[in-house]
């Protein structure tokens, strides 16, 4: 056992680990919504649309979360206005969209003269995480449950029938915007765990392997958190025991997560499915 | 009365429907006909309050968007991810997301509206599928449990008659008069061409433009066929009343 107690003497482990715990919570339940609607890129497209707001509030002296935030709205706005204003589809304005806001975050980085350190916003880092970075993520994953749980029939109706949901006098619009808001939130709360990039695995693996495990919207954000939180767990000591980074180190866990998932699931598995049909075919002969 | 006033829709540049006026009566069943991209969709989203448009729609004298729980919608099945992890019973207790407000979790009498509705459907037994298990005639008769459980007076359904089984239509024309006979209004939208049609009281025959606006025997000729279909019509098309449109 000692082996699970040892990390836990170091401060910086025992932060990690707490931040860990948090993003492994609300990351799923945000993904969940990305998931179905078929949005799930669009997690992407914020997680590297916030590096030009990064640069710039770094540069004004001002709070990297807020510039990080303003930043990853502005490119949900972009991506949808593209998509309205013109016949080019939700993938193609994504990619344009996140590449370019990705493009500009580096161009501003090295041109401000930022001190920022890119593989650590790319990439996470848990040296760094201090007890301030606990409670901000403590605070937005509380705030973000509270009103998931508060708008939970309203964000059902919306994901599953958008039309339906507007005929029936739901504020879609503002709806849509609360969920960009969240999404946003989340990808600037997991920022310093597992990196920018790697947030997005966060946000759908664990959600995605749910997905192929329950048929209720609310379940698959619970097991999508449970399988969060582990993979958190597992990730973080991998990266101590193992010095590797921490954000790959719980990007592979989810994914052995998803694996498992998509071949022992026990309605939807590939194995599991093969086998039941096997015997069917047995029990028939 | 449902009033539709010089009702456009354009979509970048392009016209899809040109000042369509037309008025509906407390219980009547409506056939909303026309070949495919004629703009039937479009219309009910018009009249909705879904799609841009210029015009006026006008419930009982007020603005229909500022009475929407009066007005319900069955949109397209096509146009619905039936592999959303949702169960029949919570896809028809939406019906009641708007009138318990936010926050509000669903009491009593939320849960009696559903289980009525689904029963009235015959699908009170499946309450506990999730949708992605139904075939299709069963999901078309969740979404118009929805609708029943949402208690509107003016009823919109797009394509309900859509790929569905024999079962399934007759539940829903037997619905149909039920409401009808409740003084509800009806606007369904089809690509039916046949008898079919025979079970609206009367039909609106669309393209681009309202074509024509009576019973149904009155528009199903082929003088309003050609004029709907133009050059495009189908070559087969020499018996209307027996045809079906293909999509």
């Amino acid at each position: 056992m000692d082996w699970l107690l040892d990390p836990l003497n170091y401060d910086f482990m025992r932060q990690a680990l707490m931040a860990g715990v948090l993003i492994g919570v609300l990351c799923p339940v945000v993904g969940t919504f990305l998931i179905v609607q078929q949005m799930a890129l669009l997690g992407d497209v914020v997680a590297h649309a916030v590096l030009p707001g990064l640069a710039i509030a770094n540069f004004l002296q001002i709070p990297l979360l807020l510039g990080a935030f303003i930043s990853g709205m502005i490119s949900t706005f972009v991506t949808t206005w593209i998509q309205t204003q013109s016949k080019v589809k939700i993938d193609t304005a994504m990619a344009i969209t996140f590449s370019s806001f990705f493009a500009l975050g580096i161009t501003l980085l090295t041109t401000l003269k930022s001190r920022l350190d890119l593989e650590e916003l790319l990439f996470g880092d848990i040296l760094g995480i201090t007890v301030a970075d606990v409670w901000q993520v403590g605070l937005i994953t509380v705030a973000i449950l509270i009103a998931v749980k508060f708008f939970y029939k309203e964000l059902l109706f919306f994901t599953f029938d958008r039309l339906g949901a507007e005929a029936s006098g739901l504020p879609v619009n503002a709806i849509n915007l609360g969920l960009m808001t969240v999404i946003t939130l989340a990808i600037v709360a997991g920022m310093k765990t597992v990196g920018v990039i790697l947030v997005m695995a966060l946000m759908i693996s664990p959600a995605a392997a749910a997905s192929l495990l329950t048929t209720e919207l609310h379940w698959m954000m619970m097991i999508g958190s449970g399988l969060g939180v582990l993979s958190s767990l597992i990730g973080m000591y991998m990266s101590y025991f193992l010095n590797i980074p921490s954000g790959p180190a719980i990007t592979l866990t989810l994914f052995v997560c998803f694996l498992l998932a998509l071949l022992f699931s026990p309605s939807q598995g590939v194995l599991t499915s093969h086998f039941s049909m096997a015997k069917g075919q047995n029990s028939l002969d | 009365m449902l009033e539709v006033e010089n009702l456009s829709v354009s979509y970048r540049g392009i016209s899809a429907l040109e000042a369509i006026s037309l008025s509906l009566m407390p219980g009547e069943l409506v056939g909303l006909i026309g070949p495919n991209g004629a703009g039937k969709s479009t219309l009910i989203k018009a009249i909705l309050g879904l799609a841009p448009c210029q015009g006026q729609v006008l419930f009982n004298g007020i603005p229909l968007r500022r009475q929407r729980r009066r007005v319900t919608y069955v949109p397209q099945r096509s146009q619905i991810d039936w592999d959303y992890p949702v169960t029949v019973w919570n896809v028809v207790m939406m019906a009641q997301t708007k009138s318990l407000g936010w926050g509000r979790r669903p009491g009593n009498e939320a849960k009696r509206l559903t289980s009525a509705a689904l029963d009235r459907v015959d699908m009170l037994t499946l309450k506990d599928r999730p949708i992605g298990q139904l075939s299709g005639g069963q999901q078309q008769r969740v979404f118009l449990a929805r609708a029943l459980a949402q208690q509107a007076e003016l009823f919109l359904l797009d394509e309900p008659f859509t790929g569905i089984d024999k079962k399934t239509e007759a539940i829903m024309v037997d619905i149909f008069a039920e409401l009808s006979a409740q003084q509800k209004t009806l606007l369904v939208c089809s690509h039916e061409w046949g008898d079919n049609l025979n079970r609206y009281d009367r039909l609106l025959l669309l393209n681009r433009k309202l074509l024509a606006d009576d019973r149904p025997q009155a528009v199903m000729t082929m003088d309003n066929i050609q004029r709907a279909f133009g050059s495009n019509m189908p070559s087969r098309f020499t018996q209307p009343r027996t045809m079906r449109l293909v999509s």
